[in-house]
């Protein structure tokens, strides 16, 4: 009895501590992201109900939002630039993914010795590179003056945002690459033994036991190729400015969103209608996020190992 | 699956499909070879084109594009331009704060909350946990226009302190998951050592620090990329010549000397070499990072 009670006594004692201890140690990290980072999404859609033009904060409701759809001009570029990020993300996930998985694949035949980690590197280092840098490059290599391609792929309004996104796919395909060659070297080598003692080759070992084993990546993968081309902005900037031409046609949320709150020539600045936009790409990314986790996640993260 | 395990258990089988199977596996090591090198190659070649024309003179980046500098083309006039007319000093000390300044403070305190958070098994632990985690998936730029507001009331506009304190918040998230699933490795028998022998818990934290340094190496690696190539918060929050980083230099240097090659493939070199060869240094760490961090 009486032991039990001091037994209770020190583990309050001690848990007491261990709360405080807790608050010393994550409160400094938790301010700094609460405040530059978790705070300011919210805030912006607080900021989207108001109306601050005239110098004074008014409340005017969803007032920003239906500008932002019934104006004729506004409404025209949003979604001219909603179905831009839409094909700049399928391009993605149709163009990088394949091949990431194709290189991940090569790297882990076990055809390869000391050679997979000099491949890999230079494979991942045009992820590493600015876009500043990868849109001048390519600019410059496909730039008809040098004489390797003809037709001014990026001053058509048919091929520019194709030709980017691909400019984009160059230097991020490293990423996927690293995800399923992180997932491939994880699978047991006692799986691919059995395989090889039944007799089977590499390839239907690929695709029959390897790649089965790895789906569950590829809806990560996906979803964060969304979060990410939804949040695009750098390499359409680098190449094209804030009002992507031509015409428009390169034209993606991010871009969007820059033009709106920070103004560009023929455009004046509107913090409001820059939260209202915001808010907008925040609901988009957010609703396909979480209905994935919601769920797919689970479902795909059940056939893992 | 090497050649010369495949050999050994293929003794019992016949000579002549033993044959045949060692063909096969030497055609298709070519075959891995080959296509590895041809996309190394389309990642590589773009990037050795602008280095190599970087060190030649105007009418032969254009006259012979793909070939190598020699006597009569070398030139290095280009680079003398750049740091004549550009800022590439000051840019690169900012870039050098930023980076350097955002990873320290990123390390810090990431360590410090990710060793609170698998230490203390206190009630609302995995609640706070998940907050930060939710972070890596947050996309930040969206709360720009408040992040504005902010540094003006703050005074912080136009500093490079704005940038330090956006991308600390940005990175805490992936740095704290990275770094939890290196402290919960470390055995709870060292800490009780170390608390059995008087030391805090302060104390106690810096002396597992040792053993989770692979994870800091992550953490550093793969929070220093994305900073260091940003392009928008330099432009919104820091954006006068004095505060430029390397990445935004370079973009308005390729704005303004659109027709000195020289100086602009100079300038992008310069703008990528750091990084480049730090990840070349680094790259099993980044990897790592990466793939533990987002990957799980």
């Amino acid at each position: 009895m009486i032991d039990g009670e001091r037994d209770t006594l020190l583990r309050t004692r001690a848990s007491r501590a261990h709360y405080r201890y807790f608050l010393a140690f994550t409160v400094p990290a938790l301010v700094v992201y609460v405040v530059f980072a978790a705070l300011p999404l919210v805030n912006s859609i607080y900021y989207s109900l108001f109306d601050t033009d005239s110098g004074v904060a008014t409340f005017v409701g969803l007032e920003n939002y239906v500008y932002l759809f019934t104006n004729p001009t506004t409404s025209e570029r949003f979604w001219n630039a909603l179905t831009n990020n839409v094909e700049f993300f399928a391009i993605h996930l149709l163009v990088e993914v394949p091949v990431g998985l194709l290189l991940a694949a090569l790297l882990t035949s076990g055809r390869l010795r000391r050679s997979t980690g000099i491949y890999r590197t230079l494979l991942f280092i045009p992820t590493t590179l600015s876009v500043v840098i990868v849109g001048f490059v390519w600019r410059l290599i496909i730039n008809p003056l040098w004489g390797l391609v003809d037709f001014p792929l990026l001053g058509d309004e048919r091929t520019a945002l194709p030709t980017i996104s691909l400019m984009s796919v160059w230097q991020y395909v490293g990423i996927p690459m690293i995800f399923l060659y992180a997932a491939l070297l994880a699978i047991p080598g006692d799986i691919l033994e059995a395989a090889r003692v039944e007799g089977a080759g590499s390839w239907s070992t690929f695709w029959r036991i390897k790649f089965p084993l790895i789906a569950p990546q590829f809806g990560l993968i996906a979803i964060l190729t969304y979060i990410w081309t939804f949040n695009g902005f750098d390499l359409v900037f680098a190449l094209n400015g804030s009002a992507p031409g031509p015409n428009y046609s390169t034209d993606i949320l991010g871009t969007l969103f820059y033009r709106t709150f920070f103004g560009s020539s023929g455009q004046l600045a509107d913090l409001d209608l820059g939260a209202t936009v915001a808010s907008v790409i925040f609901l988009i990314i957010l609703v396909v996020t979480a209905a994935y986790f919601g769920l797919l996640h689970r479902r795909l993260k059940s056939y893992e190992l | 699956m090497t050649a010369t395990t495949n050999a050994v258990t293929q003794t019992t089988t016949q000579t002549t499909k033993m044959a045949k199977t060692r063909a096969s596996d030497r055609a298709g090591t070519l075959v891995v070879h080959g296509l590895l090198i041809v996309f190394a190659l389309v990642a590589i070649a773009p990037i050795l084109v602008i280095v190599l024309n970087s060190f030649k003179t105007t009418p032969a980046i254009f006259e012979h594009p793909f070939a190598l500098p020699d006597s009569g083309s070398f030139s290095v006039a280009g680079y003398e331009r750049v740091f004549t007319r550009g800022h590439f000093v000051d840019n690169y000390r900012n870039s050098l704060i930023v980076t350097v300044g955002s990873t320290v403070l990123t390390l810090v305190l990431a360590t410090l909350a990710a060793f609170a958070l698998t230490e203390y098994k206190v009630r609302f632990a995995p609640l706070v946990g998940g907050f930060f985690v939710l972070g890596i998936m947050l996309p930040i730029r969206l709360g720009t226009v408040p992040i504005i507001e902010t540094m003006i009331s703050w005074n912080l506009m136009d500093t490079l302190v704005a940038l330090v304190l956006v991308y600390t918040a940005m990175s805490l998230p992936l740095a704290i998951a990275l770094l939890m699933t290196y402290f919960r490795a470390v055995p709870s028998a060292v800490k009780e050592a170390a608390r059995i022998d008087g030391a805090g818990e302060l104390r106690t934290m810096t002396i597992v620090l040792p053993m989770v340094r692979p994870g800091l190496a992550a953490v550093a690696s793969v929070t220093m990329l994305p900073i260091w190539n940003d392009l928008w918060f330099p432009l919104i929050l820091a954006p006068s010549a004095e505060n430029q980083t390397v990445t935004l230099g370079v973009q308005q240097f390729v704005g303004q000397f659109l027709n000195d090659y020289p100086a602009l493939l100079g300038a992008l070199t310069l703008g990528a070499t750091p990084l480049v060869v730090l990840f070349v240094v680094f790259s099993r760490q980044f990897i790592q990072g990466l793939s533990q961090g987002i990957g799980k």
